[in-house]
């Protein structure tokens, strides 16, 4: 069998604050294979969007950095020790990626053509003449009508859903094959939400293109993703196929996180919640991170660390009491 | 309080706003039509859910009837009286009488003020306790809306987006509004947290007998805490209903789309096939006919030509399709 596209493995990421370092990703791990769609879910500040950054070199201050762990791309490079010239040529041309917002990561100086041919020539040998036609096919290919009428366009030209498809146009440019979705519909109404996650499922049919959607929405999650992984504090605390990790999950933040969904149960009145808040950065808590809001915890949880296991090959848990019945038929 | 009145009557409001006239040579209207004749009624005691895609006119409706934003045409009768051209003392009073919760927990509070401040402000602007008496009601406000009052030193910076819009909440409540509007509160925040302030909400309209406007983009949501729904395209209501009736059988084709879109959290349910194409329409330029009909999966060609009247059955349901008038009035079988 191939590799993975993309193996991640105990992947950590600090911040150098006043008070002392603070890891935000604490040996996050994953594999992602050829037309996989893998979801990344979790509260805000769960270290979501710093997992994905640190994949692709782009963390947002000088004072955050890797402090370990590999990102290995094709089973061959690992990308945590190229050098950022290397890592420009593996940003837009192996990995791409697109964000919430696309009015803050689109120039609204340049015309939409004009950004998606910008980044064909930065990575390929052709002519002006060819990039457009190239720059046409994508956009035609992201569902955007007239791509050549519309090619000359501006940002603001579009309305918030093209604009979305015009940002996988730039994204998709240079036919990467991974592609790294920021919470890319959370801005969205669902109506255009469910057209870009139509999208995403075509190119990833297409194209076999590798996609890590990060995303809160657990029903988005249902719809689209192959696996899950589901993040907490820094960490990933269960990570499976979908329809394990949505029908028979065991660690009690997820199956929390699925009984809160506002669309589940019996659609009327009280929701179930989570007790408490996520914990913030600086504050973290002792042995399991989710041990202050857990109805399962108890004074192991509060002091040791719960060990990432693969209790399946393909399904991870960090839990001392997890939940239901664990097969561990599968273990190696 | 005259209980056979409405709480809130709200008959043909139109909401114009005028375009910027920037170019010399452009003579077209730029008027934004953001709400076009939208009637509706509010019990006492009742939750209205208000849903519709983003511009749609859902915020443009709530600051129109609380006469925070700007109306065009049309009569908002606040328990019997007439609040849209009313007097200077006709609006006092309705401020005393209604109140907002707005989406951005942060942007909503003064950083520089602490929460118990917050609160006293709200209590002191409408005259509602002696200086005495403020602090045990600040207390008694952060007890309500869940909080522990040692938070009341506290500034918004030191908060969580949760406890920010529980504060948004306290200082709806010290008002002691008969009518809240609550603009989107809940999609800030994280889905964990969602549900800590819906239920809240759902237990303070319980114990305060509130009438509220639940202004979302999120379905689920309204489905778990309203009465009923009414769904807003292009500045019009083009569906109403008890939240069951809606949900369970929608008529009107946007609505039917609305709905099949939730991502719902079954791993069997794939997205749907037939998807609803587009978005909606600039308000400068509405679309003849039926508002809807670019975008409708099952427009003729009588929906383009004459605007669609909405129509009411029986139990109140509402639909504004020429399709609905069969499921509006059930055929006896
Ligand atoms: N620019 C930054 N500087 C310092 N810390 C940051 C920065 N951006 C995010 N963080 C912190 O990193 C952690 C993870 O954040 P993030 O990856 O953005 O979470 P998520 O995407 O899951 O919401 C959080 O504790 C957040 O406060
Ligand atoms: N003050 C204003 N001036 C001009 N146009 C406005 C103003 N407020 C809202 N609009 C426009 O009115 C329409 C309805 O907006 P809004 O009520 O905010 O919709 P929603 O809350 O459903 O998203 C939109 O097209 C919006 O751009
Ligand atoms: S390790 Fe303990 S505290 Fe953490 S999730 Fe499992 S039971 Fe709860
Ligand atoms: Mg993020
Ligand atoms: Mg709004």
């Amino acid at each position: 069998m191939s590799p993975p596209v993309l193996s991640v493995r105990d992947l950590s990421v600090i911040a150098k604050t006043d008070q002392g370092p603070q890891t935000l990703v604490d040996r996050v791990s994953f594999e992602l294979n050829r037309g996989e769609i893998l979801g990344l879910v979790g509260e805000s500040g769960s270290g979501k969007s710093m997992t994905c950054r640190a994949i692709i070199g782009l963390l947002p201050s000088s004072r955050i950095s890797i402090s370990g762990g590999s990102v290995i791309l094709r089973g061959k490079s690992d990308l945590t020790h190229l050098e950022e010239s290397d890592m420009r040529k593996v940003r837009g041309g192996d990995i791409g990626m697109i964000f919430q917002n696309p009015s803050s990561h689109l120039d609204p100086v340049m015309s939409i053509g004009g950004q998606i041919t910008e980044s064909i020539r930065y990575h390929h040998q052709v002519n002006r003449a060819e990039a457009r036609n190239r720059a046409i096919e994508i956009l035609h290919q992201v569902g955007i009508s007239d791509p050549a009428q519309r090619i000359d366009d501006y940002p603001h030209e579009f309305s918030g859903g093209m604009r979305q498809r015009a940002m996988i146009a730039v994204a998709l440019a240079c036919n990467p094959e991974i592609l790294i979705a920021d919470e890319p519909t959370t801005a969205l109404d669902v109506t255009v939400q469910a057209q870009i996650l139509r999208l995403l499922m075509d190119l990833r049919e297409k194209r076999e293109l590798s996609i890590i959607l990060i995303t809160h929405d657990l029903g988005v999650v249902a719809q689209v993703c192959d696996t899950v992984a589901v993040m907490y504090g820094g960490r990933i605390c269960e990570r499976g196929p979908k329809r394990e990790i949505i029908l028979d999950a065991h660690h009690p933040y997820t199956t929390g996180l699925i009984d809160c969904q506002p669309s589940g149960g019996s659609h009327r009145g009280l929701v179930k919640t989570i007790a408490g808040q996520p914990p913030s950065q600086g504050s973290m808590p002792t042995g399991c991170a989710f041990h202050p809001r857990c109805a399962h915890a108890t004074k192991e949880c509060a002091q040791t660390e719960p060990a990432a296991v693969d209790y399946q090959p393909n399904h991870m848990l960090a839990c001392h009491h997890p939940i239901g019945e664990i097969n561990e038929g599968g273990r190696a | 309080m005259n209980s056979s009145v409405p709480l809130l009557e709200v008959n043909d409001l139109v909401v114009h706003f005028a375009g910027s006239t920037m170019g010399l040579f452009n003579r077209s209207d730029q008027t934004v039509k953001a709400l076009n004749s939208v009637s509706m009624t509010i019990r006492s005691g009742e939750t209205l859910g208000l849903v519709g895609e983003s511009g749609s006119g859902k915020s443009t409706f709530g600051r129109a009837i609380l006469r925070l934003g700007e109306l065009t045409s049309g009569s908002v009768l606040f328990d019997g009286v007439e609040v849209a051209n009313g007097t200077s003392g006709d609006i006092a009073w309705l401020r005393r009488e209604t109140a907002m919760v707005f989406q951005d927990p942060y942007g909503a509070l003064n950083p520089r003020m602490t929460v118990g401040d917050a609160i006293a402000e709200v209590l002191t602007v409408h005259n509602k306790i002696p200086t005495a008496k403020l602090n045990e009601r600040v207390q008694e406000l952060l007890a309500l809306v869940g909080m522990d009052t040692e938070l009341a030193s506290r500034r918004p910076a030191d908060l969580s987006g949760g406890q920010c819009q529980r504060v948004g909440i306290a200082r709806a409540l010290a008002i002691e509004p008969r009518l809240i509007v609550a603009d989107e509160c809940v999609a800030a925040l994280d889905v964990s947290i969602q549900g800590q302030i819906i239920n809240l909400l759902i237990e303070l309209r319980e114990k305060m007998k509130l009438s509220m406007i639940f202004i979302a983009h999120d379905l689920a949501i309204v489905r778990r805490l309203c009465d009923r729904v009414a769904v807003m395209y292009l500045g019009r209501i083009v569906e109403e209903g008890p939240t069951d009736r809606v949900f369970n059988a929608p008529c009107h084709p946007y609505t039917q789309s609305l709905i099949s879109a939730i991502p719902e959290i079954d791993p069997d349910k794939p997205l749907p096939e037939q998807l609803l194409g587009g978005e909606p329409p600039s308000p400068i330029s509405l679309p003849n006919g039926c508002a809807f009909h670019p975008r409708c999966p099952i427009a003729q060609d009588k929906c383009r030509d004459s605007p669609v009247p909405a129509l009411r059955g029986e139990d109140g349901h509402l639909s504004a399709c020429i399709f609905s008038s069969e499921s509006i009035f059930p055929q006896p079988t």
